[in-house]
This record gives structure tokens, sequence and C-alpha cells, in this order.
């Protein structure tokens, strides 16, 4: 009689021989040396190979990306920070994936460089197909609920459309398109990412409707202008993705209208008064100090000196930053309030020192 | 300064006994501004290659960290058919290069924080282990700190003789030296074990100057790095090799005992080749940084070599741009070389350095002579 949990390799098997690679390679860990054949494998983060780089409208790039091994997968609206190597230096940025997950095992995402933009630019201009990048796994809830509300809206503008289009696309996979509206606001035609493929959306799926904004024509969009534009917007489940301006206000007008909007952010709205004096800045664990101004983000302070600080989203929603306060006081940047005590735990994407400061990292 | 010149400096003089002639507070003739100035340069130095630093340096080290795990792949590889003598002996050297690049090139050099700027967190001063018995968070303390703080001076840089040995005439003979020679021997076979232990730090335990349970703490980070080195060397590799258990085992062995002694040798050359001079604890009240920077100048010594003798070498036959700028990337030593021993002729400072043969030389013949009051 065979007993079933003979044909697969039994647990106790493939435990000893995670124990006796890893005794074989110590210090170092397996992944470091099977690196050496498969450079998606590593010992730290995870690894994407960049598969095709596709032009876009508005010198977008869309970047196709193959994770290695411990992908966990994803949901469309979601985003993953992108780690890429310039100059030598890791800099890491998040990037919403602009498509369900995909048979082939492929990500993508659509990079939009702004200006003044270091990463964006490197991303949108020096990337090329077989280059290796960093990942982490996904994250975010700007995600669609399950059973989908029978109307809903979404308003974006530039690149926000980017978490909308994975959301869109996974709706078409799925058949018909339900009920949904999306208002969306770019300077011109041209200028609109994805224009054509929600064109097309548009003609093939009667319920999809498509609200194109060209603001240097029609002006940017006011709220108020939402009672003619998509008149039962309050009947509606809604989205909104795009810069900080809009967003605050539409974030305004529906919480007037006692109801609520589900947004996300690529940026941290900042207190325009919220720099002072600066400090010098310890991070205690490596004894490294640094001198820094009242402006900058400790994240970058510490970045910036070569100390390897924990991040995620780098715009103070997702606290993959944080670490203890020893002492000293920091500056939100995003409200200009000062605050420290010992213990605190300080958002270091938009915290800056207020006076000396030391940090347990 | 001028009592070093004082010194023989030809090889072939004949070892005066009267060596009490090797300083202990050398004095330059350099005035204090002109001790400032000299630091302002340096600073300058260091400042261009801070500038500077990007892709290409980022290649290199990727490209070490290549090296020495493909070697270290090839060397395990072919000792499995250790029982054929030329596999051996391949398979040896290529593992006793892997482990050379390894502790030098690779965790000496990260372990100083030299490649800290390319945030990466799979090379970086705290994330990184390396393949000696010396855990880092001990090693960053006694040799990032003590040793490159207080350069060779006797009685604060313990790596003056590593509390085993008489490397210095400012250290008071007793009859416990008359083994010097002997002591060095043992230490080279079986120097990852002197580094390790060193940090342990036994004689401040002693004064009281460090608690005991530190001391354990160092002691038990040692035990586990030592059995996991053991576990991988003289017991899971060689028992993978089945019959040839032998032949791998003495490989491994043999790799060891050669990294043991190569790096011995480069870093006993860093500091105690006639040039290279000890300073008294004085030496440090209000040392300026100017002044700082000529302690580590004189208290140093490079290996002329080759390229690839340098990369064997982790750089430290550059030790003196070593001292100087210990968080700059190894690579760039080479370049900062001509233009350090350009400043040192111009300010009258020796920039002491030879060949390996000749240096190693001079090191016994001190290590001989220092056995005897
Ligand atoms: C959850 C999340 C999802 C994101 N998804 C996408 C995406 O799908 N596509 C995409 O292109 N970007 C996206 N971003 C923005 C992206 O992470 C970077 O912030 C952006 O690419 C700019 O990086 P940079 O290094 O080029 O700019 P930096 O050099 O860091 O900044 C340069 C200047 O631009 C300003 N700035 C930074 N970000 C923006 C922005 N988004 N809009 C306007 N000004 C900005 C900065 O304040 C600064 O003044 C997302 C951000 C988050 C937090
Ligand atoms: S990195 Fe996300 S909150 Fe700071």
């Amino acid at each position: 009689m065979t007993r079933p949990d003979t044909l697969q390799p039994r647990p106790r098997l493939r435990e000893r021989l995670l124990q006796v690679s890893a005794a074989v390679s110590t210090p170092l860990l397996p992944d470091d040396f099977l690196g050496l054949v498969d450079p998606l494998r590593g010992s730290v983060d995870l690894r994407a190979r960049v598969e095709q780089v596709r032009p876009e409208a508005a010198g977008a790039v869309t970047l196709v990306l193959r994770p290695g091994r411990g992908w966990a997968g994803h949901r469309a609206g979601q985003w993953l920070r992108l780690g890429v190597s310039i100059d030598g230096v890791w800099h890491w940025r998040s990037y919403s994936l602009t498509r369900p997950p995909r048979a082939d095992g492929t990500v993508w995402v659509t990079v939009k460089p702004v200006v003044g933009g270091f990463v964006s630019h490197h991303l949108a201009r020096e990337v090329r197909p077989g280059q290796v990048l960093r990942v982490a796994q996904a994250a975010g809830d700007f995600v669609l609920p399950d059973p989908l509300p029978a109307r809903s809206l979404m308003v974006t503008a530039g690149s926000g459309i980017t978490p909308v289009m994975g959301m869109l696309r996974e709706l078409a996979e799925q058949g018909e398109l339900p009920d949904v509206v999306l208002l969306h606001s770019a300077l011109t035609r041209e200028e609109v990412v994805f224009g054509e493929e929600l064109r097309a959306l548009a003609l093939a799926h009667p319920r999809f409707t498509l609200l194109e904004r060209h603001t240097e024509t029609d002006g940017l969009l006011q709220p108020s202008e939402l009672d003619v534009l998509v008149p039962d917007w309050r009947d509606r489940a809604a989205w909104a993705c795009g810069p900080a301006g809009l967003l605050d206000a539409l974030e305004q007008h529906w919480s007037d209208a006692g109801l609520t909007l589900t947004t996300e952010r690529f940026a941290p709205v900042l207190a325009p008064a919220a720099e002072g004096e600066g400090g010098v800045v310890s991070f205690t664990r490596g004894g490294t100090t640094v001198d820094a101004d009242g402006a900058t983000a400790l994240l970058d302070v510490g970045e910036s000196a070569g100390v390897l600080l924990p991040s995620g989203c780098r715009m103070g929603i997702c606290f993959g930053c944080v670490v203890p306060l020893l002492s000293g006081s920091v500056r939100d940047l995003r409200t200009g309030d000062v605050h420290g005590e010992a213990g605190d735990l300080v958002q270091t994407c938009v915290s800056a020192p207020a006076g000396d400061v030391s940090l347990d990292a | 300064m001028t009592a070093v010149l004082e010194r023989p400096v030809t090889p072939d003089a004949p070892p005066r006994p009267a060596l009490a002639a090797v300083p202990s507070t050398p004095t330059t003739p350099l005035t204090h501004a002109q001790v400032e100035e000299l630091g302002a340069k340096l600073d300058a130095l260091r400042e261009e290659v801070l500038a500077s630093r990007g892709e290409a340096d980022a290649a290199y080290i990727r490209s070490v960290i290549k090296a020495h795990r493909t070697l270290e792949v090839a060397g395990r590889g072919l000792l499995f058919a250790g029982i054929l003598p030329p596999a051996w002996i391949a398979g040896t050297a290529c593992l006793s290069a892997a482990k050379i690049l390894e502790n030098m090139e690779l965790g000496h050099n990260i372990l100083h924080g030299q490649w800290d700027w390319m945030r990466d967190p799979e090379i970086h001063s705290s994330t990184w282990e390396w393949d000696t018995m010396s855990p880092s968070d001990s090693w960053k303390r006694t040799h990032n700190y003590e040793h490159h703080t207080f350069t060779n001076v006797v009685g604060k840089d313990r790596d003056v003789g590593y509390g085993i040995l008489r490397m210095s005439e400012e250290q008071r003979w007793n009859p416990y030296y008359l083994g010097n020679p002997v002591y060095n021997v043992l230490l080279s076979l079986f120097f990852q074990w002197g580094v390790a232990l060193h940090d342990v730090e036994v004689e401040k335990v002693l004064s009281g100057e460090r608690s005991k349970a530190e001391a354990w703490h160092t002691l038990k980070a040692i035990g586990r790095k030592v059995r996991k080195q053991f576990t991988k060397d003289y017991l899971v590799f060689p028992a993978l090799a089945g019959p040839f258990f032998a032949p791998v085992l003495l490989g491994n062995l043999t790799s060891n005992l050669v990294r043991n002694v190569w790096s011995h040798a480069i870093i006993f050359c860093g500091h105690f080749p006639d040039g290279a001079v000890q300073f008294e604890e004085e030496q440090l009240e209000g040392e300026t940084r100017g002044q700082w920077y000529v302690r580590q100048m004189m208290g140093s010594a490079n290996l002329d070599g080759g390229p690839l003798f340098h990369l064997m070498s982790g750089n430290l036959s550059f030790q003196i741009e070593h001292h100087l700028f210990p968080d700059l990337p190894s690579n760039r030593y080479a370049e900062l070389s001509p233009k350090v021993r350009a400043l040192c002729e111009e300010y009258g400072i020796e920039y002491t350095s030879g060949p390996l043969g000749k240096q190693y030389l001079q090191v016994l013949r001190r290590i001989n002579r220092l056995a005897l009051p």
C-alpha cells in the first residue's frame, strides 16, 4: 500500500535539504550562490527582470516585469515598490500595477516622468529590457470590492490613471464592463496615458462611460461641476487618484456630502511653512551622525549617509519607515507640527529634525 | 620624523642591536600650520573620491563578489574529485583564493562601510557577515574603532602585538616574550582564532574595564561562528563527498590555513616593517585631524605589487591610503596612492613601501629582536 504522502518529497527531507544548504553556504545564504546562475535570485530583496519597455502617451513608459520566485501576487489597483540602481546607488519608488495578475507571470507598471523627478526620468529613459530591478511585494488597499457596486465613479488625473487602469482591465477581462464612469483629466487629448485603449473600451462596453477633461482648454476640474458631468455621482461608489490639489478638493466635496471617497495619493501634501531649524541627526546603531536641515525627511538624510533604513511608500501612508526616536524632536513635514518623546515611532519619510535628534536605527 | 630617518634604511645594513632607535613618539619637523594644511589637502582628496563614486565602483564590488562565489563553488566542486592530486591542488587553490577574497577585499572592506553608499542591503556594513571566526559586530568595534582611531599607539591600539606578541620597544619586556618568534608562527597559522579571541579583550576584563558579561557574550558569538565554520568545512562538505571525506577535509583545512598565513603576513606588513612608527599615548592628547592624518601615514606601510596582488591583499597593500581614508571604496586606493605619496614628499614624511618579501623579513626581524629585552 502506498501512502499518499510518499508521493511528494517528505517535509522532513525538504527540511533536511534546506538545513544542509544553509550549513554549506554559511555565512552567506543559498540564494546568494543561486544568484550566480539565476539573476532573479537574491538573499534580501526580490528581483524582477525587465522584459519589455513600451512607450505610452505623454512620455510615459510601461515596464513589463518578470518577478523572480517569491512574488506573492497582487490585486488590480495595488502598487509595488521598485528599486533601481542609479550611478551605483539603490533608489526606491512606488508604482501602481496597471494590469491584473497575468497567466504569463509578468507584472506591469507605467511610469510618467515628473518634472525634476530623478527616479521617474531614469526609469522612463534609461531602463532597458534584460535589466534586473528589485521589487517589494504588492501593497495597498485601493482595490475594487467584491462584489462590485452596481454603479461606480473613478476620478483621475495625469498619472493617477494607473491604478484605475489596472481595475478597468481586470473588469474587461471578466466580460462586459459594469456601470462605471471614468472622469479623467489630462492637459490635452494626446496627453491621456492609455487614451486609445480607454476610448476603445468605451466603444466596446456600452455601460462604461469615459469623460475626458482636457485641462489646457477646459481648465482644471472643479468638484462643483460633478453635478453636471456625472449627475448621479452621489449614488456611485467612488475612487480618485491624481495630484494632491485635486484629491484635497474632492475629499472635501465628498465629506461635505456625507459620503466616502477612496483615494490613492502618489506624493505627500507638505505644509508650506513646514521648514524650520534642522540639527544633528544620529543613527545610533551604526554610529552615523549627519548635519541636516529642517526640510529634508530623515529617511533621505539617513539614506544619503549610507544608513540602511526601512521604507515603503515614502509619502506617509504605509508606516513602513517608522523607527523609534531616542531623543530630540521631529517636525512632521505634512503639518508642520513638532513632536518628540523618547520612544515615539517616527515616520522618517515625512519627518525632519527639529534640532538634534537621535534615532534607534 | 627625523627619528625614523636615523634608522638603517639600506636592507643589507646589519640589524643593529641598539634598537632603542625605534622612536616612541616621533616628531615631525612640520609646523602646526603645515600639518593642518596637509590635513586640508587630504580632506580634499577624500572629497574628490566621494564626489565621483558611481556605477563603475558598484560594478567593481559586484564583480569581486561574483568572483568570490564562483571560486568558492569551483573550489568545493574540484575538491569532491580531490582523490586525484591535480583536482585536489586546483580545488584547494580555488578555495584558498575564495577565502582570501572573502575575508579581505570583501569582508574587511564592506565591514568598514566602504560600500554603504550603495544602499544595498546585500553589500552593507550593518548586514554583512564573513567567513571567519570573528563576529562582524565585535570586529567593527575593536577594528574599525579601536585600531583605526588609536593606530599604533602602544597600549591603546590592541593590534600592536594582539596581546600576544611584543612588537614595540614600548611594550615592557618580560621572559614570556622569549617565545615571540614561536608565538608569531602560531598566530600566523591560527590567525582567524587570534583575531576572534582578540575581540574578547581579556586584558580589559582583567583590569575591570570590560565586564565579564560582555566578554562572555562575545565568546558565545565566536563559539557560534566556530561551530558553523567547523560544521561546514570539517563535517558537511567532507560528508557530502562520501568516500572522499579525507581529501575534502584536508583541502578545507589547508585553505583555511593558507588564508590565515596570507592575511597575517599582509596585515603585519601594514604596521610593523622598518619605517612604520609606534606612538605613545601622549600623542593622542588634543590631537587634531591633521595630526591624526600624519600619525596614520607614519604608522602604516604599503606593499608594492600588481593589480592581482592588490586585489588579493584586499587593497591593504595600500595600507597608508586605507588608514587615511578607511571608508573610501578600496578600488580607489590605487589612484590615491601617487597623490598621497606626492604629499608625503612635499611635507617630508616617509612613505614606507616595499615588496612583500622584503617587508615581511623586516617584520620577522623585529619580532626576533624584541624577543630579547
Ligand atoms: C502608492 C503610489 C503609487 C504610485 N504610482 C505611480 C504610477 O503608477 N506611475 C507614476 O508615474 N508614479 C507613481 N507614483 C509616484 C512615484 O512613486 C514617484 O513619486 C514619482 O515617479 C516621482 O519620483 P521621482 O524620483 O522622479 O521624483 P523625485 O526626484 O523624488 O521628486 C522630484 C519632485 O517632484 C515632486 N513629486 C514627486 N512625486 C510626484 C508626483 N507623483 N507628482 C508630481 N510631483 C511629484 C517632488 O515633490 C519633488 O519636488 C506612485 C506613488 C505612490 C506613493
Ligand atoms: S515609507 Fe510609507 S509611511 Fe514612510
